[in-house]
C-alpha cells in the first residue's frame, strides 16, 4: 500500500507540475503585457515599459517566473490582478465557493435521478422501461449545456417568470443551474448505474439474497447497490473534471460569480495572473479529487494496488 | 433474464439505427446542398423583415433573425463550421492516437511511459479550460479549434489502441507472423490494427458529436469561429440578447446542434453493439 500511495503521488506531483507548466507557457504566448497594461495610459515612454516589465517580473527569463509562480503557488500566492492590483488570491477565494456548491448541487442531483433509474433499467434490461430509460439518456447527451440553460431560462423565467434568470441570490437562484449540470450528468451517470448494477446481479451473494426471499427492494437498493458503490463513487469522481469544465460554460449563461465568470471577464481583460490563477486552481482541485478517489479505491480493493 | 437477441431488442437497434441514418444523413445532406437550396446564402439583410416569428411568412417558415436574415437558411449553412470542425478534429485524432497507440503498446518503453503520462495530465485538464487558455492568448478560429481538439483527443485513441494491443500481442497470429520474419510495420498496421478498428470507429463517432458540441460552446462563449461567419453557437450567443422578445432565434440553432448530436449518438451506441455482439460492453 506504501509503495501504491507513493506512486500515486509522484504521478499527481508530475501532472500538477506538467498542468502548470502548460498554463504558463500558454500565458507567456501573448506577446507583451506591459504594452497592454500602458494602453490607454497616454504617451508612454520605452522607459515606463522597462519599469512596468520589472514590476511584473517579465524581464526575467521564462524559468525564473515559472519557478517563481511555483514558489507563489506552495503559499497560495498567484501574485495581483492587472485591473485594479486586488490579489489574485482574494478574487478566486471569493469565486472558488460559489462554483464548489454549484458542482456539489449537480452532482446530488444527477445521483438522486440516476440511481433510481439506474436500477430501473438493469432490473428491466432489455424491456420497454429499459429501452426508454437509453433513449432519454442519449438525449440528455446531445443537449449543448449552454442552450439547455437557455432554454431552461427561456421557459421558467420568461414565460412563466418562477425563477430568476441569473445571479446567486437565495437558494431559486441554484435550481436552473444545478439542474442543467444535473439533467447533463445524469444521461452519463444513468448508464454507468445500469452497467455495474447488472454486473452486480449476476453475482453469487445476489442469488442467496434472492433465495433467502428477501423482498425485492431489500435485495437491490441494500445488497447490490451497496456493492455498486464502489465502483460508482470511483466513476462519479473521474467525472468531476468533465463537470467543472461544463459549469465554467453554464456560469457564463446564468451570470454565476464564480470561477467561470471570473475567467472570461480575464480574458476579456487580458488579466493573465487572474486566468492563470482560475486555470490552476480549478487543474489542482480535479487532481486532488482523482487522487483521494484512486486512494480511497486502492484501500477498499487490494487489485488496484498492484497496477 | 432476457436473451440478447429478442426481437423487441432487435427492433430498438433498428429504431436506433434508422433514426440515426436519417438525422445524421438528413442535416449533413441538407449542409452539402445549402449552395442550391439558398442561392443568397442566408446573407440578405432586410430590415423591414426583422424578427419575423415562425409560420406566419411562407417565404420565412422559422421566422428572421435581428436582421431580418432567412433564420431557416442561416441554420442550415451554420451547420458547416460545425460539422468541419467535429470531423477534422476527429480524423486528425484517430490518426496520430492509432499510430501511437500501436508503437506505445507493442515496444512499450518510453514512448509507452510518454503517452501514458499525457493522459494523466489530459485527464487533470479539460478541453474548455484548456481552450480559454490557449484562445485567449492565440486567438480562436477554425484552424486553432480544430488544433486543440485533435491535442486534447488524440490521447483517447492511444490508450484504447494501447489496451487492445497488449492483450492481442501475444496471441498465436501475431507470434506465428513474427517468427516467419513479417517486418513490424506490416504487423501493426496489417494484422493489429484490422482486429482493434472497431472500438476505435465507435469512438470516433461519439467524438465528432462531442467535438460538434465543444465547438458550438466554444463560439457561443466568443472563443471560436469568427463571429461574422454564420454558426450555430455564433447564433445562440447573438439570440440571447432577444430571448425576451424572439425565442425562435435562440431555439432552432440549439434545435439543430442537438438533433445533429443525437444523430451521430444513435449511430454510435447502435456501431458498439454491432460491433461487439456478445454485448459484454453496454448490454
Amino acid at each position: 500500500m506504501a509503495k501504491f500511495l507513493f506512486y500515486r503521488l509522484l504521478q499527481a506531483v508530475f501532472v500538477v507540475l506538467a498542468v502548470t507548466l502548460i498554463v504558463s507557457f500558454a500565458i507567456r504566448l501573448t506577446g507583451d503585457p506591459a504594452i497592454m497594461l500602458a494602453q490607454g495610459a497616454g504617451s508612454i515612454t520605452e522607459a515606463d515599459l522597462v519599469r512596468i516589465r520589472e514590476a511584473l517580473g517579465l524581464n526575467q527569463p521564462f524559468i525564473a517566473q515559472y519557478l517563481d509562480f511555483l514558489r507563489g503557488l506552495l503559499v497560495g500566492d498567484f501574485g495581483r490582478s492587472f485591473m485594479g492590483g486586488t490579489q489574485v488570491s482574494h478574487l478566486i477565494g471569493r469565486a472558488l465557493p460559489a462554483t464548489l456548491a454549484l458542482a456539489f448541487a449537480s452532482l446530488f442531483i444527477s445521483i438522486v435521478i440516476s440511481i433510481p433509474l439506474g436500477i430501473k433499467a438493469a432490473v428491466s434490461r432489455g424491456r420497454w422501461p429499459d429501452q426508454l430509460i437509453r433513449v432519454l439518456s442519449l438525449i440528455g447527451l446531445s443537449f449543448p449545456n449552454f442552450w439547455l440553460a437557455i432554454m431552461l431560462v427561456l421557459l421558467l423565467s420568461i414565460t412563466f417568470n418562477l425563477l430568476p434568470p441569473s445571479g446567486m441570490e437565495g437558494w431559486t437562484s441554484f435550481i436552473m443551474p444545478a439542474a442543467t449540470m444535473g439533467i447533463i450528468l445524469t444521461a452519463t451517470n444513468v448508464r454507468l448505474v445500469r452497467t455495474t448494477m447488472l454486473d452486480t446481479l449476476r453475482s453469487q451473494y445476489v442469488m442467496v439474497a434472492r433465495a433467502k426471499g428477501l423482498s425485492n427492494s431489500v435485495v437491490l437498493y441494500k445488497h447490490a447497490l451497496r456493492n455498486c458503490s464502489i465502483p460508482l463513487i470511483t466513476y462519479f469522481g473521474l467525472q468531476f473534471g468533465g463537470l467543472l469544465g461544463g459549469i465554467v460554460v453554464v456560469e457564463r449563461v446564468f451570470n454565476w460569480p464564480g470561477l467561470g465568470t471570473l475567467a472570461f471577464e480575464a480574458v476579456a481583460a487580458r488579466d493573465y495572473p487572474v486566468l492563470q490563477g482560475v486555470i490552476t486552481v480549478l487543474s489542482l482541485l480535479i487532481i486532488t479529487i482523482n487522487l483521494l478517489v484512486d486512494i480511497a479505491y486502492g484501500l477498499v480493493d487490494p487489485r488496484v494496488r498492484k497496477d | 433474464m432476457l436473451s440478447l437477441n429478442s426481437p423487441s431488442l432487435r427492433r430498438f437497434k433498428n429504431f436506433e439505427f434508422i433514426l440515426g441514418i436519417l438525422l445524421v444523413g438528413g442535416i449533413t445532406s441538407a449542409i452539402l446542398f445549402s449552395d442550391w437550396l439558398f442561392p443568397s446564402g442566408g446573407s440578405g439583410i432586410n430590415l423591414a423583415m426583422r424578427l419575423v416569428p415562425p409560420m406566419t411568412e411562407p417565404a420565412y417558415p422559422l421566422g428572421t433573425d435581428p436582421l431580418g436574415r432567412d433564420l431557416l437558411a442561416r441554420v442550415i449553412i451554420g451547420g458547416e463550421i460545425s460539422l468541419k470542425v467535429g470531423v477534422y478534429s476527429a480524423v486528425g485524432a484517430v490518426v496520430i492516437g492509432i499510430v501511437m497507440g500501436l508503437v506505445s503498446g507493442y515496444y512499450g518503453g518510453i514512448i509507452d511511459m510518454v503517452v501514458m503520462r499525457f493522459a494523466d495530465v489530459q485527464l487533470a485538464l479539460p478541453f474548455i479550460l484548456l481552450a480559454i487558455t490557449f484562445i485567449a492568448v492565440i486567438g480562436g478560429g477554425l484552424t486553432n479549434m480544430i488544433i486543440l481538439l485533435i491535442i486534447s483527443q488524440w490521447v483517447q485513441y492511444a490508450r484504447l489502441v494501447r489496451g487492445s494491443v497488449l492483450s492481442l500481442k501475444d496471441r498465436e497470429f501475431i507470434l506465428s507472423a513474427k517468427a516467419i520474419g513479417v517486418r513490424d510495420v506490416r504487423i501493426l498496421f496489417q494484422h493489429l490494427l484490422p482486429n482493434l478498428i472497431g472500438p476505435v470507429i465507435v469512438l470516433m463517432t461519439l467524438n465528432v458529436a462531442n467535438n460538434i458540441l465543444l465547438e458550438s460552446s466554444l463560439t457561443f462563449l466568443g472563443l471560436g469561429v469568427d463571429p461574422s461567419v454564420p454558426s450555430w453557437g455564433g447564433m445562440l450567443a447573438e439570440g440571447r440578447t432577444y430571448l425576451q422578445t424572439a425565442w425562435w432565434v435562440s431555439v432552432f440553432p440549439g434545435l439543430a446542434i442537438l438533433l445533429t448530436v443525437l444523430g451521430l449518438n444513435l449511430l454510435g451506441d447502435w456501431l458498439r453493439d454491432a460491433l461487439d455482439p456478445t454485448g459484454r460492453t453496454s448490454l
